[in-house]
């Protein structure tokens, strides 16, 4: 079925897809946090599990799309935040071989993989990427954003954490598993 | 509430512009805009952008929530920058003409005051041209206009697949949200914010399931049809490119020019009026 690896049919579908799911989270589920303007992103939880599911082109492209579009509907799109996210997913993709191979179950192994893998992407994102950018376009003080990336990676990368590994879980249990059957005698 | 992404449809000079044509000088505009920091520059980018948007025939009540969203936006991002760095200005500037001191570190520089003036600027002067480009834009020529800047016309295709089904997942997930609601699924601040987060995943799982199966039936409708076969391909709505927007690109390349040649001129990104 896939003749081109690297964009099947699937992977573009999903790309637009996972866009379009990241946008909708992005712009209109944001959970409320008790800091003021500080909303809790449940849009990368579902971009880790495009990520693991479809690989890194998707989640890259995925992500650079949705978070493109969640800025312009804002009318200032934030270049160095939209790149950060794209690396974000990126990350996660590329390591999805080791976190879990497809038909496998998901158990404490997986998850522990899982979530080692999202906060070294989230702290490459947001304590790497994201600042530096930053200093480059908008010469804000260094203090200040790596205070802003460091906030914004931890409350990712709990949310990653928690919803990530629930749907993951959720996810496998709906896929056969390898030697489900059974030779009767 | 809706989605402010949402295209309008009017008659005007910049409406019938090509996609691609906006899509490069939005690109180009906002590039202009990042790598400078020069007073000017930005004042002029603004005020033209302002122009731009009453050329479009848009209107102040059509980008009035996203206007203001930003501002509040731009102002935490004052005070945030105060509170960490009261004296960015002066580390620019070289300079420091103080007005009123604070307590300890904190004091109001005019250098300082000068800077945050510039950074609102540098959002500001995006704006109009961004939420032109997005209003003034049919979705359905977007995917068009990315092939016609050299974007490969599969990704093309993946930006117009996801505005195509933002709607759709927005109904899929506000039918979600009240279904588990009703079923006493709480997402209000009454619940603590673990067990909020959690709840949240009860919508999102069934959100991504019946997303996981549109994608399967979407792509094999466009297997079906041969997509990606060739290696080009022709886009249902696409405008010619004509003399007005051959017009509008050269504009844009000037503005950019005109933005790093300031720089490479003065040998600075800044405007400084200290010295």
């Amino acid at each position: 079925m896939k003749r081109n690896k690297q964009l099947s049919i699937v992977s573009i579908v999903a790309m637009g897809i996972g866009a379009a799911l990241f946008f909708v989270l992005g712009r209109f589920a944001a959970i409320p946090t008790f800091i003021p303007n500080t909303t809790i992103n449940i849009q990368y939880a579902i971009l880790a599990l495009f990520a693991v599911i479809y690989g890194p082109i998707v989640s890259c492209y995925a992500g650079f799309i949705g978070h493109t579009l969640i800025d312009l509907s804002w009318g200032s799109p934030w270049w160095s935040w939209i790149i950060a996210t794209a690396v974000f997913g990126l990350i996660v993709g590329l390591c999805r071989k080791w976190i879990y191979v497809q038909g496998a179950s998901f158990e404490t192994m997986e998850i522990v993989k899982f979530n080692i893998v999202q906060v070294f992407a989230h702290c490459i994102a947001w304590g790497v990427v994201a600042p530096t950018l930053d200093i480059l376009i908008y010469n804000e003080p260094v203090a200040k954003l790596y205070a802003q990336g460091i906030a914004a990676g931890i409350s990712n990368a709990l949310t990653t954490g928690i919803i990530g590994s629930i749907l993951l879980i959720a996810y496998s249990k709906t896929k056969t598993k390898k030697g489900s059957l059974q030779k009767e005698a | 509430m809706t989605t402010s992404l949402s295209f309008i449809e009017k008659d005007s000079f910049i409406h019938n512009l090509t996609g691609s044509t906006k899509m490069v000088f939005f690109l180009l505009w906002s590039i202009a805009a990042m790598i400078t920091y020069d007073t000017r520059i930005l004042a002029v980018m603004l005020v033209a952008g302002i122009a731009i948007f009453r050329v479009s025939k848009l209107e102040w009540k059509d980008v009035k929530v996203a206007v203001n969203f930003m501002l509040v936006l731009i102002a935490m991002n004052m005070v945030g920058i105060y509170i960490f760095a009261p004296e960015q200005g002066v580390e620019i500037y070289g300079t420091r003409h103080e007005i009123v001191h604070f307590i300890g570190r904190y004091s109001i520089v005019t250098e300082q005051l000068f800077y945050l003036l510039n950074f609102t600027l540098k959002y500001l002067a995006v704006m109009p041209v961004a939420l032109v480009f997005i209003l003034a834009t049919n979705p359905s020529e977007f995917a068009a206009s990315l092939n016609g800047i050299g974007v490969n016309y599969k990704i093309g295709y993946a930006v117009s697949i996801a505005l195509r089904y933002i709607p759709d997942v927005q109904r899929d997930f506000h039918e979600i949200s009240q279904a588990q609601q009703a079923r006493g699924i709480d997402l209000s601040s009454k619940d603590s914010l673990v067990s909020r987060m959690k709840n949240s995943a009860a919508i999102l799982f069934p959100l991504v399931l019946s997303s996981l199966h549109r994608i399967e039936t979407i792509s094999n409708a466009m297997e079906l049809r041969g997509f990606g076969k060739k290696r080009k391909r022709t886009w249902i709505v696409q405008k010619n490119f004509r003399k007005q927007d051959f017009f509008v690109v050269v504009v844009a390349c000037v503005i950019l020019a005109i933005s790093v040649g300031m720089i490479t001129y003065t040998g600075s990104r800044y405007f400084n009026p200290f010295v």
